[in-house]
């Protein structure tokens, strides 16, 4: 072991108290582990070696180690992070308090309950809508790069719920679509390509949706790929109102 | 113990090849049952971390006889002609396509879609999503798939241990539901492997923590052949220390690579002349930075041996150089390069060259497959990285993998429906005890045994180093047999492993120990193949047999498994149609070279 | 069922972070405003009342702890606009021949530029008036 090293206080929790009885847990407690400190280490770098060297219970998730599989998303020191992007030189010499995401169930340690979140990103209908397919053989839609750029920042979301974690919104109210499920509807409404808009309204309009949102805006500042869902949603409400006075308007238009 | 979950196809692997074959079935045909079996939540699946793009023919200046010389060239000829055919052919539907999904491809002002060069590519006919191309195509497909609801039923966080063999059929696998620590039955008419490569048996590698080569390991001992494993692609521009991806995108928009002394060192390697950065033929294409991935890491080592690369805390490095393309172009074109190396590597690419080094990038190898996706095996296919068709032979050109895992993925998933209107029994309880066999190894092996003594991360250390130093870029039988011997004392060490974990609810250690007899029988054949080959071709490169030898190994190596000793390797003859081998030729001699069909 | 963790939001869950502490601060702005709506109600009707009612409220106004109040109202207010000038680029992103413009100019441009115009108009009316 290196001379320095910085102490991590992780978050333990066994549900069914560690199979045999080796350990066993009725709710949750920290566990203090001092790693060794290099400066070009993440917190998932010392999470491994925790892993690896001293307890090999310790139960997280993670993949890519480059940002973008949005699997490592955890608390760190209160803070929503992904932790192969959460540099120990950043914390060090203080101690690490590494949580798992917070307003979500926590299975086990530092993994949490993803369903609920699945669901409501499977109920914003997040596909491409038309109401006339194009063959294949005709070639692609045609869209200009403005069009692209209207939507590319809310299309960059790699779903790792630290905007959920961030969103007390999301603490208050469970059935909250939150954040990224609305970001991403937005993003194929705004697609040039998509129709599906009135087919997304019901459920961007309800009281889950984009109204729930009470723009804290600490979602945006969170997002590690600057999606900026806080925003989408204003946009979400925006075009509510919109299509609200639209209908009052003229309620023989159409869409 | 829970009852056996029936589907009628059974898809193991939720990356893009996986999501494009159970979206193929859930399409055509809507009345069969889809199970789509994932250890990971799909949208986490590497192909989010494909960068550069991915190849399909839509210009008018290009041709598919062109894409199938690259490509076949490229492959060192080890490529089958008539996958490579049907590959090229059917690349442009799919990615149209993938448009019609939603997949935001970057465009021209004409908003059609927009096309960059790549490494061994004659023409511009990649097409990209910025540099984050296997994300948006991940995350395109992923969503998609959410749209057939009922049709596609996911198994998110299942872990495969076993293919079940019944009736000369493959039937189904174990799969041990993370979240409960059950181990479940799951019955099926048709499999497809879709589980990505096995980059990880390697310390340095681009690959993330899944990639453990599961499927590969699976197929292994269910007794199908592994085909030319012993072909690892290097890619020439990871950062040190991480193995962190640099696109050759950065390359295709104009990058250069320089030595210590500031040369374009890649000159001295057959690659072609250099062209001033600001001349407007810069890059060019099949020369240079442009060159193909196995020429391009192999010069990197010989600059070593030279003594011109650069020093760096993590081992010695070259420097890839995108200063002189506007800040405004890396932004749009390269943000996640920026990204990248602000993050891991400390510099400003718009101000700083970018360190980097070669690093284990893809397995040109795996499942062996025809071009239906069909393996040896009745009743599995398989697709993508897992499965070897093929199509990359002895190097794979940088944006065809993108492209291969679609068109593939497609394909098995018809062939796999197809099967499975053909063959309706299931043996389900032949199955079940199959399946109670399994339960109990992976019981007594892992979850009430105690008094072994090695650890988890020792033995994946050894094995990791062995690989670096005995299978790398270059390789003799000397390092290979070392490497061999190692594996082969891990493999008898495996068996007193000792796991801390012995829950039931998310035990990572357990998967973490599975994952790792997967690692240890891939490289087992890897390294078998690699010593039988006594030649160098492509990203094969046998000092002790430098040149490449088409009477003897213009073929394909299969790896069989056997239960005791080396697998047992055979050879098949690669499908020439068209372009009968040739000499490898990158830079000025290439336009003189080009074939047509 | 099975056995899991979940972390409840408490009645003071907003003390924990600044950013949330920033949120309550500009919800809680919001009642600044409302009393002093209602305040504005209340000399509405003492206009209404006749010329004495409305000489009390003017006595009542030049009240010191009138004026102190007045000063935090005024405050509050003050916060809680320049809270919403700086969340109008998110809502309605700007932009200026295809490019957008910068968070920090398009408040300016939507929020702070005409709140300062519209303030000095009605200040040179009143001030006018009143010389």
């Amino acid at each position: 072991m290196p001379d320095t090293t910085i102490t991590l206080d992780v978050f333990r929790f066994q549900p069914d108290g560690g199979g045999h009885a080796r350990r066993s847990t009725d709710g949750p407690t920290f566990k203090a582990y001092r790693v060794p400190y290099h400066e070009h280490w993440v917190v998932l770098d010392a999470l491994n070696w925790i892993k690896d060297e001293l307890d090999g219970t310790l139960s997280y998730r993670w993949s890519c180690r480059m940002g973008v599989c949005g699997s490592c998303g955890m608390m760190v020191n209160g803070v929503p992070k992904l932790t192969c992007a959460a540099f120990l030189k950043d914390y060090y010499p203080g101690t690490i308090r590494v949580e798992p995401l917070t307003y979500f169930a926590v299975e086990r340690d530092l993994i949490v309950d993803m369903d609920g979140f699945l669901g409501k990103l499977k109920s914003v209908k997040p596909w491409l809508i038309r109401e006339n397919e194009k063959p294949v053989d005709e070639g692609e839609y045609l869209q200009s790069p403005n069009e692209l750029a209207s939507f590319k920042q809310y299309s960059m979301c790699i779903n790792c719920l630290l905007c959920y974690a961030a969103c007390p919104v999301v603490g208050a109210e469970e059935d909250f679509i939150g954040p990224a499920a609305l970001a991403i509807a937005q993003r194929y409404n705004l697609d040039s390509r998509d129709q599906g808009a009135a087919e997304r309204a019901d459920a961007l309009s309800a009281d889950e949706g984009a109204w729930g949102c009470t723009f804290v805006g600490e979602c945006s500042e969170v997002c590690p790929k600057n999606v900026d869902p806080a925003g989408a949603i204003q946009r979400v409400k925006v075009d509510n109102v919109k299509d609200w006075y639209r209908k009052l308007l003229m309620p023989w238009g159409h869409r | 113990m829970a009852d056996a979950i029936q589907h009628d196809i059974l898809i193991i692997g939720g990356g893009g090849a996986g999501l494009r074959a159970a979206i193929a079935v859930a399409e055509n045909d809507p009345d069969l049952s889809v199970a789509l079996v994932s250890k990971v939540y799909p949208m986490r699946s590497h192909t989010v971390a494909a960068e550069g793009g991915a190849a399909g023919v839509v210009k008018d200046n290009d041709s598919f006889a062109a894409h199938c010389s690259d490509t076949i060239s490229g492959a060192d000829w080890l490529a089958d002609q008539d996958a490579v055919e049907v590959f090229v052919a059917e690349a442009p539907g799919e990615l149209t396509q993938l448009e019609h999904w939603g997949c935001p491809w970057s465009r021209e002002p004409s908003g059609h879609v927009a096309v960059r060069p790549f490494g061994g590519m004659e023409q511009e006919r990649t097409w990209f999503a910025a540099d984050k191309t296997g994300f948006h195509m991940l995350h395109a497909l992923y969503q998609t798939s959410l749209k057939y609801e009922g049709r596609i039923r996911f198994y998110d966080e299942w872990f495969a241990t076993k293919l079940l063999v019944e009736d000369g059929r493959c039937q189904g696998v174990v799969a041990i539901e993370l979240r409960t620590g059950l181990m479940h039955t799951l019955a099926a008419r048709a499999v497809i492997m879709c589980t990505g490569g096995a980059g990880r048996i390697f310390a340095f590698t681009t690959n993330g923590a899944i990639k453990t080569g599961d499927g590969m390991a699976l197929a292994y001992r269910a007794g199908v052949p592994l085909k030319d494993m012993e072909f690892v692609q290097y890619h020439p521009t990871g950062l040190p220390g991480t193995g962190i991806l640099i696109t050759e995108a950065a390359r295709s928009e104009g990058g250069i690579l320089v030595n210590k002394h500031g040369d374009r060192y890649l000159k001295d390697y057959d690659l072609g002349s250099p062209l001033d950065v600001t001349d407007p033929r810069h890059p060019q294409k099949r020369a240079m930075e442009l060159g193909p991935r196995d020429r391009l890491s192999q010069a990197f080592v010989k600059e070593h041996e030279k003594g011109n690369t650069i020093d760096s805390p993590f081992g010695d490095v070259v420097h890839l150089d995108i200063r002189h393309l506007s800040a405004k172009k890396i932004r749009l074109k390269l943000p996640f390069v920026r990204e990248l190396a602000m993050n891991y590597a400390g510099i400003d690419p718009i101000r700083e060259p970018i360190p980097v080094r070669p690093v284990v990038h893809y397995m040109m190898g795996g499942i062996h497959t025809d071009i239906h996706g069909a393996t040896p095996l009745p009743g599995l296919f398989a697709a993508g990285e897992c499965a070897c068709v093929s199509i990359n032979g002895a190097n794979r050109l940088g944006s065809n993998s993108l492209t291969e895992l679609l068109v593939f993925g497609a394909r098995a998933g018809a062939s796999a429906a197809a099967f499975a209107r053909e063959h309706e029994t299931v043996h389900i309880a032949a199955l079940d005890t199959q399946a109670d066999d399994e339960r109990r190894r992976i019981r007594e092996e892992f979850l009430t045994k105690d008094g072994g003594t090695e650890r988890l991360a020792a033995l994946r250390s050894e094995l990791f180093n062995a690989m670096e130093q005995g299978a790398g870029i270059y390789r003799t039988e000397e390092s290979l047999r070392q490497t061999y011997r190692t594996v082969e004392s891990l493999h008898e060490r495996y068996r007193n492993l000792q796991i801390d974990d012995h829950s039931n609810c998310y035990n990572t250690e357990l998967t973490a120990a599975l994952e790792l007899r997967n690692m240890l029988d891939v490289a087992e054949a890897l390294l078998h193949s690699a010593l039988e080959r006594k030649e160098s071709r492509g990203s094969h490169q046998r000092t002790d047999h430098p040149a490449r030898d088409d009477s003897k190994y213009l073929k394909h190596t299969l790896a069989y498994r056997r239960d005791d000793g080396p697998p047992r390797i055979k050879y098949q003859d690669v499908v020439i149609t068209k372009w009968p081998p040739g000499k490898r030729v990158y830079g000025a001699e290439a336009s003189e070279a080009a074939t047509g069909c | 069922m099975k056995q899991r963790y979940g972390t409840p939001l408490g009645p003071t869950w907003f003390l924990g972070r600044a950013a949330y502490r920033r949120f309550m601060a500009r919800e809680a702005t919001a009642f600044a405003m409302a009393v002093f709506l209602v305040y504005l109600l209340l000399w509405l009707r003492s206009l209404g009342q006749g010329y004495t009612a409305y000489g009390q409220m003017i006595e009542l106004a030049k009240h010191p702890i009138s004026v102190f109040v007045h000063g935090l109202i005024f405050g509050a207010v003050l916060y809680h606009s320049a809270t919403w000038f700086n969340l109008t680029p998110k809502i309605m992103p700007m932009y200026v021949a295809e490019e957008k413009v910068p968070d920090f100019w398009a408040a300016i441009i939507m929020g702070y530029l005409p709140c300062v115009a519209v303030t000095t108009v009605v200040l040179w009316a009143v001030l006018r008036s009143a010389g």
